[in-house]
């Protein structure tokens, strides 16, 4: 079977995040008040064949983990496109 | 020098070894032996376009398992500015290379201090000695755990400290080596330090040093040849 996924890679808490913090700064300069907490990321979408979900499921977080996200300093989020998100934990 | 598609440092890298007495020759990426090579650089550019993140990729090409089997063996690899970046992503060197803190591609001659002497780059200067080195990067801020921090710290990893704060690295951090000291990633470029017409030549200590350590291994090699 065929399942997408979602891979949404950004920094992990504690690290600097200089693209989310210039936008933000922008922000209120734009008129936009009380907007926080912005952070840049990256979106990565990619279909995994497997024999079932679970199976896929796994494929997937050995590919964030090895290459998509960079864990010393990033955080990944998978989910299943067309579903509900993958039942795996996002990653710390 | 190993050439990504993408490095563009190989060359003045190749010059700056040769000016020094050195015996240089490039090493295209699908390569997958690096043997009579007494030291290996990762020269600095844009390997794989910094596609994903810069040296992401270049870490799965064929030859950094020879790269790797040579920093295990104690032979002196220097990864420069790209090369710092693929050598964090393979995991040779702790931490990793964000982006620059003001958001700004830097490219400007800076003041670096050597702390520590116990590195196959650095093993030639005095510790405390200002070197004037150009950087060259838009990702070239040092980050990693505090814990990592402070083990690099006492152990004298750090071997070049900005004097200033360019780009953000964490504890001013611009070259970090591996626990033996002969693995280093370095971002400023030292092989761009070695003439006066360009502004500075403390690039040539740095060269000079990296290349003794090279001629070290290449007689212990033989010599171990010889015993076996």
């Amino acid at each position: 079977m065929q399942v997408a996924f979602l891979a949404e890679v950004r920094v992990k808490d504690g690290v600097a995040d200089p693209e989310g913090l210039a936008i933000e700064r922008a922000l209120p300069a734009l008129g936009f008040a009380g907007v926080g907490e912005v952070s840049v990321g990256k979106a990565i979408r990619f279909v995994v064949e497997a024999g079932d979900e679970q199976a896929a499921r796994l494929t997937a977080e050995r590919l964030c983990e090895a290459l998509l996200a960079n864990t010393v300093i990033e955080r990944y989020e998978l989910s299943v496109l067309g579903g509900a998100p993958a039942a795996g934990r996002p990653s710390p | 020098m190993v050439v990504f598609p993408g490095s563009n440092c190989e060359h003045d890298v190749a010059a700056a070894l040769a000016s020094t007495g050195a015996d240089p020759a490039l090493v295209w990426h699908d390569e997958t032996s690096l043997d009579g090579f007494s030291a290996v650089v990762v020269p600095g550019g844009f390997a794989h376009g910094d596609y994903l993140r810069p040296g992401a990729i270049a870490r799965f090409s064929p030859v950094m398992a020879a790269v790797e089997r040579a920093g295990r063996a104690g032979v002196p690899v220097l990864g420069i500015c790209n090369g710092f970046q693929v050598l964090t992503e393979a995991g040779m060197l702790p931490g990793a290379l964000g982006k620059n803190a003001g958001l700004r591609f830097l490219c400007e001659t800076v003041e670096c201090r050597v702390e520590s002497s116990r590195s196959v780059l650095t093993q030639g200067v005095a510790r405390g000695s200002v070197l004037r080195l150009p950087i060259n990067h838009y990702e070239g801020r040092f980050t990693c755990d505090e814990s990592t921090l402070g083990d690099l710290e006492r152990a004298g990893r750090i071997v070049l400290r900005y004097c200033g704060d360019p780009n953000g690295s964490a504890a001013r951090v611009a070259a970090v080596a591996n626990e033996e000291g002969n693995v280093v990633g370095c971002m400023p470029h030292p092989e761009r330090a070695m003439e006066l017409l360009v502004g500075s030549v403390d690039g040539r200590p740095l060269i000079a040093g990296f290349v003794a350590a090279a001629e070290r291994c290449a007689r212990t090699a033989l010599s171990a040849r010889a015993v076996s």
